[in-house]
């Protein structure tokens, strides 16, 4: 079998990846994401991506993943994780939509067009209120809005100084949070492992510099989490959920989940779990969707009377 | 008896000798530990190494 290693940076995720593709003896070809041109032509198949079973995804960018995985899927080689899982995590707002539709809890949240409508949102989900940027991860430019002077000036200053899509606010109801939250890694129907994210400040992330412990995969965790796997469309995830008065809600899924700091705590071989995983696909034992998730906000049936 | 030549390349930051680790892959990420610029390995043979890109608005999980 042959895996495709599609990257850009190798960090350490991808160091331990392919290292562990080494060491089970998978014919692995690495293809950088910056240095080939993708045809869009029919045929356009490169001779070095002909004989690849299935292709790993591991970059950095998330528009440029984006853009690459719906080329390369479209020459019939599976992906991990396909573009449309890539589309719904890469963009918190579609992923809380996806999450919403399907049922899984999640903090309430609104979107909206211009300063106005956003401090609408932010009196509707009440102070404090997170704003965060709809693509973007790290925890970088999220803002923890206080008060209505807070609003008027953050709202402001991302109006004047951000490019267009920072003026798709994205608003999400403030959760208080017990100094942690969670992270639940999937892998098809699978819950790996589980951690908890420590902090005093109120962003989490591990690139903020929170510590990490491992956090049992109770049954809520596991329903919850494999709930939120699949309304995104399935493949290798992370959901991040917090713990509130409601039970668990689903923050957001990323789709090319960094772990690194997650593998000692959780005492689970990550990188191995994952590429069992890849191996399974490659196999044909997994099958990925071979459909989109459900369109969102599309109605089932057509609407009577409308335009045509 | 002597030491096999520790293959190095310079920082192109600060020009500091950059030792090329076992086990390193192209592309990897390493920091200088004299200036702490981070770099990316361009290649393995011979061993070659520039500025790492600036993190993006996209980048990221």
């Amino acid at each position: 079998m042959q895996i495709g290693v599609l990257h850009a940076r190798i960090r350490l995720e991808e160091k331990l990846i392919l290292t562990e593709l080494e060491k089970r003896g998978v014919d692995i070809q690495r293809f950088h994401i910056e240095h080939a041109p993708l045809s869009l032509d029919q045929g356009g198949v490169p001779e070095a991506m002909s004989s690849v079973d299935v292709m790993l995804e591991r970059c950095i960018s998330h528009s440029r993943a984006l853009s690459a995985l719906r080329v390369i899927e479209s020459w019939g080689i599976p992906c991990v994780n396909p573009w449309r899982i890539a589309e719904v995590c890469g963009d918190k707002m579609a992923t809380n939509l996806a999450l919403s539709v399907a049922g899984v809890p999640v903090p309430r949240a609104r979107v909206a067009f211009t300063p106005e409508a956003a401090l609408k949102a932010i009196d509707e989900l009440g102070y404090p209120c997170v704003l965060k940027p709809a693509v973007g991860s790290w925890g970088r430019l999220m803002a923890r809005v206080s008060d209505r002077d807070s609003a008027e000036a953050i709202l402001e200053h991302k109006a004047t100084l951000g490019t267009y899509h920072h003026s798709i606010f994205y608003l999400q109801e403030h959760i208080e949070k017990p100094g942690r939250d969670l992270r639940a890694f999937v892998a098809g129907d699978q819950v790996l492992a589980a951690i908890a994210r420590h902090s005093e400040h109120w962003i989490t992330n591990t690139a903020r510099g929170s510590s990490v412990t491992n956090y049992p995969v109770t049954d809520e965790l596991r329903d919850v989490a494999l709930r939120a796997a699949k309304a995104v469309g399935g493949g290798i995830v992370a959901v991040d959920l917090f713990e509130s008065e409601r039970g668990l809600l689903v923050c957001e899924v990323n789709y090319t989940m960094e772990f690194k700091n997650s593998i000692e705590p959780t005492g689970v071989d990550l990188p191995a779990r994952m590429v069992d995983y890849l191996l399974e696909v490659g196999e044909g034992r997994e099958l990925l969707p071979q459909t989109a998730p459900t369109p969102i906000g599309v109605p089932t049936a057509p609407i009577a009377g409308g335009a045509s | 008896m002597s030491d096999a030549i520790q293959v190095t390349a310079p920082c192109p930051e600060c020009n500091a000798a950059i030792a090329r680790e076992d086990g390193v892959m192209e592309n990897e990420i390493l920091p200088c530990a004299e200036c702490g610029a981070e770099l990316e390995v361009t290649a393995l043979e011979p061993f070659a190494l520039q500025l790492a890109p600036e993190v993006e608005e996209d980048w990221g999980e």
